[in-house]
């Protein structure tokens, strides 16, 4: 009898501690595509916030507490990313989300974070032009990547460019601001086309490069038409090693899937490559690739993912709080140390990051051509093509 | 005149939209206008095409890998389209509003079994290196056209797939056969035709040809599990447009919408281009709503 009485004592303690500690767990989201167009991108991006996620479990979470993801998938469609925002902010009850990758997709989640006051970790590079409070905007501004690769273009000595992009906001800003900066330093723009996202068919494309003769073309395509632009260029008697391209969305991963000989000596500008030196990028290559395959490439907005996690632990730990006005304020100039050295968040919600302009070679990897002197203030607003307008969020 | 290597150019990159568009249409019109069914899922047919070819350049080393994908591609297509003919479209000949429902059902179906087996990221096929060149024209009025050899290839299977379609029709029995049916099916079945097993041979006939445009569509760019999607649209308006029946009338309509699209795209881009062709199919249906060649036969009557 009292051997009973002390067994189930011990079990309905055991149960209501054990109980008590499953309570002590805070949700974060996680929202990428995993299918469609942009799976071939945004899978390895998910890969690397679920690696910071286990990472720091491992080392006892976030204010003791264990983060439990929350795994979306945007299926490449905005109006996919909106509704999965929605669902996780309302129903799962998340503190913060990882995600996003086209711009498009952050416009339409852009209205779910302001409306319901939650934050969005936007992980890739972009087009600035937008200064959200729900937003903490890690990559690269327009004057972290696109404005420092055209700088490095014109003293390379490239003077007619051909910009081609897919059909959404980031190739049309981009290409906005491209022209305007292109055409204060005199030089000329040889021709301007869009494809639809997820569109294969490049053949009146690429007969118009082949009458406007570029000497580079500056090409903002996103997923699968990548593939397709560059098998037909190729084709067509265009192949890389021939006519220069500067991509603003095609990494390691890309690089890899696509097959590095059809993007052999074709060009991209980032904030991080794989092959950047340093014990803190050496560790997290090593770690990753022990987790997903030795051969597996590592990409800009896959490091950006995974410190946005980091950042956000940092903050949430220097907030004492997960409340989404006091992360902010507290992520604001806090140094965190990430593969890519110690970064932190500007006042615009953006971080101060270097950029790079790399060449890929036959095994995929980029040998670094280029790189700016220090960390780049980030501003979303680019003087030339939007004069006037400033970001003050803090 | 350095504007004619251009537009001849285009032209050329035309026929060989329209050799895509019909390659893919070419079944779709026979199981339309025959059967009267709407089979939606006849975009994953050449997504299947696509996969076969992949998984055969995988284990054929070579530069004739791509003629052993053909066939295997055909043959694989024509399986799975005989299987969802037996099992689905079977049950319900002459109920199109079904018909539509469940082919679009048995179309997520294969694309998520797609992605559950190759991945959602899209696969890729090397061209043949005897393809993977260009010609060159330096001489003449178009000096500066250049034409992909992969292009000349995909009209030269269109053109093949069209003579052998024609040929089979109107000289064997078998198209005797399918060449009555398509007139009065009632009539043909009481002459003694076996027409469960002429609508299954057509079938798989059609789903065999959507195949073998996935295999080319594999040259172009990657097989991902959406690329039926972005075929079914253009198939259903190029077999529209042909007139329900018809296939001479489905080449001609695939050739203006491949002229329409490719010279459009000169003017203006791509998204652009494809509102153009939808605007041309409205208008070209306002004026002459049987398509563009009006196929006279008891069977559409009722």
């Amino acid at each position: 009898m009292k051997t009973a009485f002390y067994r189930i004592a011990a079990g309905l303690l055991t149960t209501t501690i054990l109980g008590g500690a499953a309570q002590a767990d805070v949700k974060v989201g996680v929202l990428q595509s995993l299918s469609g167009t942009m799976a071939i991108s945004e899978v390895t991006v998910k890969n690397a916030e679920m690696m910071a996620i286990a990472e720091i479990n491992a080392s006892g979470g976030v204010m003791g507490q264990k983060i439990v993801p929350v795994v979306e998938d945007g299926a490449s469609d905005p109006a996919i990313f909106s509704q999965k925002a929605t669902k996780l902010v309302q129903s799962d009850g998340v503190a913060t989300v990882f995600g996003g990758w086209t711009s498009a997709s952050r416009k339409a989640m852009l209205p779910v974070f302001q409306r319901l006051k939650n934050l969005l970790w936007y992980p890739v590079q972009f087009e600035g032009n937008e200064c959200s409070p729900n937003i903490m905007y890690s990559g690269a501004q327009p004057n972290q990547q696109i404005v420092p690769a055209l700088s490095w273009a014109e003293q390379k000595g490239y003077k007619s460019y051909f910009l081609i992009g897919s059909d959404y906001v980031f190739p049309r800003t981009a290409n906005l601001i491209l022209k305007k900066h292109i055409a204060k330093d005199k030089l000329a723009v040889t021709g301007e086309e869009y494809v639809p996202l997820g569109g294969t068919d490049f053949s009146a494309v690429i007969a118009k490069i082949q009458a406007a003769k570029p000497a580079i073309i500056f090409s903002t395509l996103n997923g699968d038409s990548n593939v397709s632009f560059f098998k037909q260029m190729s084709a067509a008697g265009l192949p890389t090693t021939k006519l220069p391209v500067m991509s603003f969305s095609i990494g390691e991963q890309e690089a890899q899937a696509m097959g590095p000989s059809l993007v052999k000596d074709s060009y991209a500008s980032w904030n991080y490559f794989q092959s950047l030196p340093g014990d803190p990028n050496k560790k997290f290559v090593a770690a990753y690739q022990a987790k997903f395959g030795k051969n597996a490439a590592i990409t800009d907005p896959m490091v950006h993912g995974y410190l946005d996690v980091y950042v956000w632990k940092a903050a949430v730990e220097k907030a004492k709080s997960f409340d989404v006005d006091k992360v902010r304020a507290a992520a604001v100039g806090l140094d965190v140390p990430t593969p890519m050295g110690v970064v932190k968040f500007a006042a615009n919600q953006s971080l101060y990051q270097p950029a790079l302009v790399g060449k890929l070679d036959t095994k995929g990897q980029f040998a670094i051509e280029w790189q700016s002197k220090g960390p780049i203030a980030p501003d979303p607003y680019d003087p030339v093509a939007f004069p006037g307008k400033v970001c003050k969020l803090h | 005149m350095d504007e004619l290597p251009l537009i001849a150019g285009q032209v050329f990159n035309s026929f060989s939209v329209a050799s895509l568009f019909v390659l893919a249409a070419l079944g779709l019109a026979l199981s339309f206008g025959l059967m009267r069914v709407i089979n939606m899922a006849h975009g994953e047919m050449l997504m299947l095409g696509g996969y076969l070819a992949y998984l055969v350049f995988l284990v054929v080393p070579g530069p004739l890998a791509i003629f052993v994908a053909m066939p295997v591609a055909f043959v694989g297509a024509a399986l799975v389209g005989a299987g969802l003919e037996m099992t689905v479209i079977r049950r319900l000949v002459a109920r199109p509003l079904d018909t539509l429902l469940a082919t679009w059902g048995v179309s997520l179906i294969l694309q998520q079994a797609a992605r559950n087996i190759f991945g959602a990221i899209g696969v890729g096929v090397t061209a043949p290196a005897w393809l993977n060149h260009t010609i060159a024209i330096a001489n003449g009025p178009l000096a500066g056209l250049t034409i992909p050899a992969t292009r000349i290839f995909i009209v030269a299977v269109a053109v093949a797939v069209l003579g052998a379609l024609n040929l089979l029709l109107a000289r064997t029995r078998i198209g005797l056969l399918v060449r009555a049916v398509n007139q009065d099916r009632e009539m043909a079945a009481a002459s003694g035709i076996n027409v469960r097993q002429v609508d299954l041979g057509v079938f798989c006939l059609g789903a065999g040809i959507a195949g073998l445009a996935g295999v080319v569509l594999a040259l172009l760019g990657p097989v991902t599990p959406n690329v039926g999607q972005s075929y079914i649209v253009p198939a259903f308006l190029v077999v529209i447009l042909g007139g329900l029946g018809s296939l001479v009338g489905t080449m001609i309509a695939a050739m203006l919408a491949g002229l329409v699209s490719a010279l459009s795209q000169i003017f203006v881009d791509v998204s652009s281009s494809q509102v153009l062709v939808l605007l041309f199919v409205v208008l070209f249906l306002q004026f002459r709503p049987q398509g563009v060649i009006a196929v006279r036969s008891r069977a559409l009557d009722g």
